[in-house]
C-alpha cells in the first residue's frame, strides 16, 4: 500500500511539475509574423517570443471546428478576434512593450503567452 | 480569400470613361478590360509614415490604377482602377514591402460561412452521439436489467472482450477529437476539457481491458467492466456539445439581425445610367438612388427627394424619420415613402452600421470584471481535478470497502468526468453575448463589458438639462423691448452677434431672424465669454448678450427689467439681456420644450432606486422651472463645463455609483469622468469616443433600458457563475465519493457524464433567457 500511495503521490507532483512549473520553449519570432494553428484543443505554437522593437503579426490558422476554438483574447490588450475556420485571422500589434501578454479562447481552454523582450 | 471585387460594368472602368473619348485615353482603355475594381491590401514591412509615400507612388505608376490611397495606421492601402491583384502585389514588393489581398467578404458571407461550419460540426456531433449511445444504451439496460459486469467465466471474457472492441471502435470514430486534443495539450503542458474526458474514459476502459485479458491481476470482486461508462459518456458530451451549438447559435440572434440589415446591392448613377452593384462597391461620392421599399446600402446625404425613413432597427425609436435635402440616411435603414438620390458618405466599414457592428462584436467578447475569479479558476481548473481525482483513488485504497481498487477507479473516473470547466468558462461570456445584443437591439451601444457591469450599480444619475432631458432644439418665444423700439433691429442685431456663437441657445435666435427674413450684418471683435455672454462691435455699435452676471460686470442697469426676467423663468423660458452701447436694449427668451418622454422615462430612474440630478448651465429660476416639470427635485444651475466634472467627482466622493448623461460634445469632461458615461446620440452617430454607453435614440428611454439590460445581464450572469461555482463544488466531492460513509451512495459516471455533458449547456440556456428581455419604446 505504501508503494501505491508513493506512486499516487508522485503522480500529483508529476501534474504540478508537468503542468505549472515546466517552462516550454518558446518560439522566437525572426520575421515579425508566426502562424499559429488553432487545432486540437492548443494554439501551436502556444509560446512565443518577440523583440519589443519590431511590429509582430500574430496569424491564427483555425482548423478546428469547435465553437471553443472561434475566439481569441488577448485581455490586456482588449482584443477580442473571431477566428474564421480554415482561414487565417491577422492581428497586428505595434509598439507592444516588454511583458508577457496571455492570449486564450474564451473558456481559457486554449492558452497560449506571448512574450515581450 | 481574395478582396477583389469585380464589377462588371456597361460602360468602361476606367478613369478616362468622364471624359471625351481622346485618341491617348482610347490607347489605354484598349489595354484594360472592362472590368473595375476595387481592391484592398495589407501591407507588410511598413514601418514608418515615409514608407506611404512610396507604396502610392509604386501603385499609382501601375497601368490601370486610378487612385491608390494607403492608411498608415492599419497599413491597408486602398485600390481602385481595373489592375489586377498580382501586379499590385508586385508594385508593392518592387519598392521592397510584401503586400497581401484583405479578405473583405462581407459580414453577410461570413455568418453564412460560420452557419454553414456550426451546421456541419452539429451533424458530425450528432452522428457521433448516435454511434456511441448505440453501443451505450444497450450495455446500460443490459447492467441495470442483468446486474453487474462482472467478469467470472471464459465465455464472459470473450463477450466482454468483444464489448471491449466495439468501446474502442466507438473511442476512435466518436470521441477520437478528446483524445487527439488531450494529447496535443499535455505535450504542451496545458490541460482542457479534452484532458478529463479521455482521462475519465481511458481510465474506465484500461482497467475494464485489464479485467478481461487479467482478471487474476484484480481481487475477485473488483472483476467488473465498465464499457458502458465509457461509451456512454462519449455518446452524451457529444450530444451535450452538438445542444450547445445549437443554444449558441441563438446568442447571436441580435449580431445576425444587424448583420442582415445590410443590403446586397446599390443602384449606383454613373455617367447617367443607373447601375446595380455590390454594395461593397461603392465608393464614396457615388449618387445612389434608393427607391420605396429599399434599405439605404451606405451612409449618405439626401441630394433629391423626399421621404421617410424607418431608422427603428437601429436607434430603437418606432417613428418613421422625414428626410429632405441635405438631410443623412444611415446604412440598413429603410426607405419608407419616396425615392431618394442621395450621395455616398462613408462606404464600406466606415457606415455608422459597420461600426455598430464591429463595437457589438468587440463589446459581446469583452468580460465584465465579475467574470475574473472564473478566468482565475478556469487557467488553474483542470490540474487541480486530476489531483482531486489521484487523491480520491489513493483514499478509496487506503481507507475503501473491498473491492477497494474498483470504488478507487469509478471514483477517480467520475471525479474527472464531472468536473466541469466550460460551464465555469461560459458563464460569463454567454451572457455578456446576448445582453450586449440585445441592448444593440434597443439602440444602446454598450462599449464593453465593466461599462456593463458597473452601469448596473449605478446609484446616481446626472442629466444635462439641454438636449438630453429637453428636445435641445430651443426657439425664441418672447421678446421685450426696453430702449429699443424696434423688434426687428433688436432681432437682427442679436441673430448677427450670436451666428458667432455656438452656444446652443444662440441657434434659436439666428433661426428665428432667418425665418422673419432678416439679414445679418457683419460682426467685428467678437469675444465669448464661457459661461457668461458674448460681445463684439456691428456698424460701429457695441452689443452686449447674455446673462445678469455680465450686465452687472458691465454695469449694464436692469432697473425694472429683473422681474419681467424672473417671470419668464419661471415659465421654464430662458431669458437673455440683450445691450447695445451700454444700456439694455431688450430681454429676449429662448424656450427648450422637455422632451415627450422624458418625465416617464426619468420616472422609471427614480422607480429603480437612482438618485436623478440635473445640471445645466441656465439660470436657477429656468432650471427650477424645468426640473419641476420634469419631476427631478436635485437640480444644479448655472453650472460652468468645468463645473460638471467637480459635480460628478463630489457625488463619487459620496459613495455614490455616477452615471453622466450628455451629448458627447460639451460634457466630455463629465463622461469620461463618471463611472458610466452615457452619451446620447444624435440619431446613428456613433463617433461618440468620450461615452461607455451610447444611446442611439434621444430618448432618456434608452437610459432606463440600458440600465434594465445591464442589471438582468449581471444577474444572468450572476446565475451562470453560482450555477458553475456550486456544480463543480458540490459536484467533484460528490463523485469523489464523499457521501459513500454516511449513506452508502457513490456516483455512476456515467451520470456524471450526463450531468457534466448538460452544465454547460444549462449555462448557454439560462444565458438564452436574456432574449426575453424587452425594452420599452418611447
Amino acid at each position: 500500500m505504501m508503494i501505491i500511495n508513493l506512486l499516487g503521490l508522485m503522480l500529483i507532483a508529476l501534474i504540478v511539475w508537468w503542468f505549472w512549473l515546466y517552462k516550454p520553449n518558446k518560439t522566437i519570432v525572426q520575421n515579425s509574423e508566426v502562424l499559429i494553428e488553432v487545432k486540437d484543443g492548443v494554439y501551436s505554437p502556444s509560446s512565443i517570443q518577440v523583440s519589443a522593437s519590431q511590429p509582430v503579426t500574430l496569424k491564427f490558422m483555425r482548423k478546428d471546428q469547435s465553437p471553443c476554438a472561434e475566439t481569441m483574447l488577448i485581455p490586456s490588450l482588449d482584443i477580442s478576434e473571431q477566428l474564421k475556420l480554415n482561414e487565417i485571422t491577422q492581428i497586428t500589434l505595434l509598439n507592444l512593450s516588454p511583458g508577457e501578454y496571455e492570449f486564450h479562447c474564451q473558456m481559457q481552454m486554449y492558452r497560449g503567452v506571448l512574450k515581450v523582450v | 480569400m481574395v478582396t477583389t471585387n469585380t464589377n462588371i460594368e456597361t460602360k468602361s472602368g476606367c478613369c478616362c470613361q468622364a471624359k471625351s473619348q481622346s485618341s491617348s485615353c482610347k490607347s489605354k482603355e484598349n489595354t484594360l478590360d472592362k472590368v473595375s475594381h476595387n481592391q484592398q491590401l495589407i501591407i507588410e514591412g511598413a514601418g514608418c509614415a515615409s514608407c506611404v509615400g512610396k507604396i502610392e507612388g509604386a501603385l499609382k505608376a501601375t497601368l490601370g490604377v486610378v487612385s491608390a490611397e494607403m492608411n498608415f495606421a492599419d497599413r491597408t492601402v486602398t485600390v481602385s482602377g481595373t489592375a489586377k491583384t498580382e501586379e499590385l502585389i508586385k508594385a508593392v514588393e518592387s519598392v521592397g514591402y510584401n503586400a497581401k489581398p484583405i479578405d473583405d467578404s462581407s459580414a453577410t458571407d461570413a455568418l453564412d460561412e460560420k452557419e454553414a461550419a456550426d451546421w456541419a460540426y452539429y451533424k458530425k456531433l450528432m452522428r457521433d452521439t448516435f454511434i456511441a449511445l448505440s453501443l451505450g444504451v444497450p450495455l446500460m439496460i443490459y447492467s441495470i436489467v442483468v446486474g453487474e459486469m462482472t467478469v467470472e467465466t471464459n465465455l464472459e471474457r470473450m463477450s466482454w472482450l468483444v464489448v471491449g472492441i466495439l468501446t474502442f471502435g466507438v473511442m476512435y470514430f466518436s470521441g477520437k477529437h478528446f483524445y487527439v486534443g488531450a494529447w496535443k495539450s499535455f505535450k504542451n503542458h496545458s490541460a482542457n476539457m479534452d484532458t478529463l474526458i479521455a482521462l475519465g474514459t481511458g481510465t474506465a476502459w484500461v482497467y475494464s481491458m485489464v479485467v478481461v485479458f487479467a482478471p487474476d491481476a484484480v481481487p475477485l470482486m473488483a472483476r467488473h467492466v465498465y464499457f458502458e461508462a465509457t461509451a456512454m459518456i462519449i455518446g452524451l458530451i457529444d450530444l451535450g456539445l452538438a445542444l450547445e451549438i445549437k443554444a449558441r447559435g441563438k446568442t447571436s440572434e441580435a449580431i445576425k439581425r444587424l448583420i442582415g440589415l445590410q443590403a446586397k446591392t446599390a443602384t449606383v448613377v454613373r455617367d447617367n445610367k443607373e447601375v446595380q452593384i455590390g454594395i461593397e462597391q461603392v465608393l464614396l461620392n457615388d449618387i445612389v438612388k434608393v427607391k420605396p421599399g429599399e434599405k439605404i446600402p451606405v451612409d449618405g446625404v439626401v441630394l433629391e427627394g423626399h421621404t421617410s425613413i424607418d431608422e427603428s432597427m437601429l436607434t430603437g425609436e418606432p417613428m418613421p424619420v422625414e428626410k429632405a435635402e441635405e438631410d443623412e440616411v444611415v446604412a440598413g435603414t429603410l426607405n419608407k415613402s419616396g425615392m431618394i438620390l442621395f450621395r455616398a458618405t462613408r462606404v464600406g466599414k466606415d457606415t455608422a452600421l459597420a461600426q455598430i457592428i464591429n463595437m457589438v462584436k468587440r463589446a459581446q467578447n469583452s468580460k465584465p470584471p465579475i467574470g475574473r475569479l472564473a478566468d482565475v479558476i478556469s487557467a488553474f481548473f483542470v490540474p487541480v481535478v486530476m489531483i482531486i481525482s489521484v487523491l480520491s483513488a489513493l483514499a478509496w485504497l487506503n481507507f475503501g470497502p473491498e473491492p477497494a481498487i474498483a470504488f478507487a477507479i469509478v471514483s477517480a473516473t467520475t471525479v474527472l468526468i464531472i468536473a466541469c470547466p466550460c460551464a465555469l468558462g461560459l458563464a460569463t461570456p454567454m451572457s455578456v453575448m446576448v445582453g450586449v445584443g440585445k441592448a444593440a437591439e434597443a439602440g444602446v451601444l454598450i462599449r464593453n463589458g465593466e461599462a456593463l457591469q458597473t452601469a448596473s450599480k449605478i446609484t446616481a444619475m446626472i442629466l444635462d438639462k439641454t438636449g438630453t432631458i429637453t428636445e435641445g432644439a430651443p426657439k425664441v418665444t418672447d421678446i421685450i423691448l426696453a430702449k429699443a423700439t424696434d423688434e426687428k433691429d433688436v432681432l437682427q442685431l442679436a441673430a448677427s452677434l450670436e451666428s458667432c456663437s455656438e452656444h446652443p441657445l444662440a441657434q434659436a435666435i439666428v433661426e428665428s431672424a432667418l425665418d422673419k427674413d432678416i439679414e445679418l450684418l457683419k460682426i467685428e471683435s467678437f469675444n465669448a465669454i464661457t459661461g457668461f455672454g458674448v460681445e463684439a462691435n456691428c456698424n460701429n455699435k457695441a452689443l452686449l448678450f447674455g446673462n445678469d452676471k455680465l450686465m452687472k460686470i458691465k454695469g449694464i442697469d436692469l432697473t425694472g427689467f429683473v422681474e419681467q426676467a424672473q417671470s419668464l423663468a419661471k415659465e421654464a423660458k430662458t431669458p437673455m439681456y440683450f445691450a447695445v452701447d451700454g444700456e439694455l436694449a431688450a430681454i429676449i427668451a429662448v424656450a427648450d420644450p422637455i422632451k415627450s418622454d422624458s418625465i416617464s422615462a426619468i420616472k422609471r430612474l427614480q422607480g429603480n432606486g437612482i438618485r436623478v440630478i440635473m445640471l445645466t448651465g441656465d439660470n436657477k429660476e429656468t432650471a427650477a422651472a424645468v426640473a419641476k416639470k420634469a419631476g427631478i427635485s436635485e437640480f444644479l444651475a448655472e453650472v460652468l463645463p468645468e463645473d460638471k466634472a467637480n459635480k460628478v467627482k463630489e457625488l463619487q466622493g459620496s459613495g455614490e455609483i455616477v452615471g453622466m448623461t450628455g451629448d458627447g460634445i460639451n460634457d466630455a469632461p463629465a463622461l469620461a469622468l463618471a463611472d458610466v458615461g452615457f452619451a446620447i446620440g444624435t440619431g446613428t452617430d456613433v463617433a461618440i469616443e468620450s461615452a461607455d454607453i451610447t444611446l442611439m435614440r434621444g430618448s432618456l428611454h434608452g437610459l432606463a433600458d440600458a440600465i434594465a439590460v445591464s442589471k438582468a445581464t449581471l444577474r444572468n450572469i450572476k446565475q451562470n457563475l453560482f450555477g458553475a461555482f456550486v456544480y463543480n463544488v458540490a459536484g467533484i466531492p460528490f463523485a469523489a465519493g464523499i457521501l459513500y460513509p454516511f449513506f452508502g451512495i457513490l456516483l455512476s459516471p456515467v451520470i456524471a457524464g450526463a450531468a457534466m455533458a448538460f452544465s454547460s449547456l444549462t449555462v448557454v440556456s439560462n444565458a438564452n433567457r436574456l432574449r426575453f428581455f424587452k425594452a420599452q419604446n418611447s
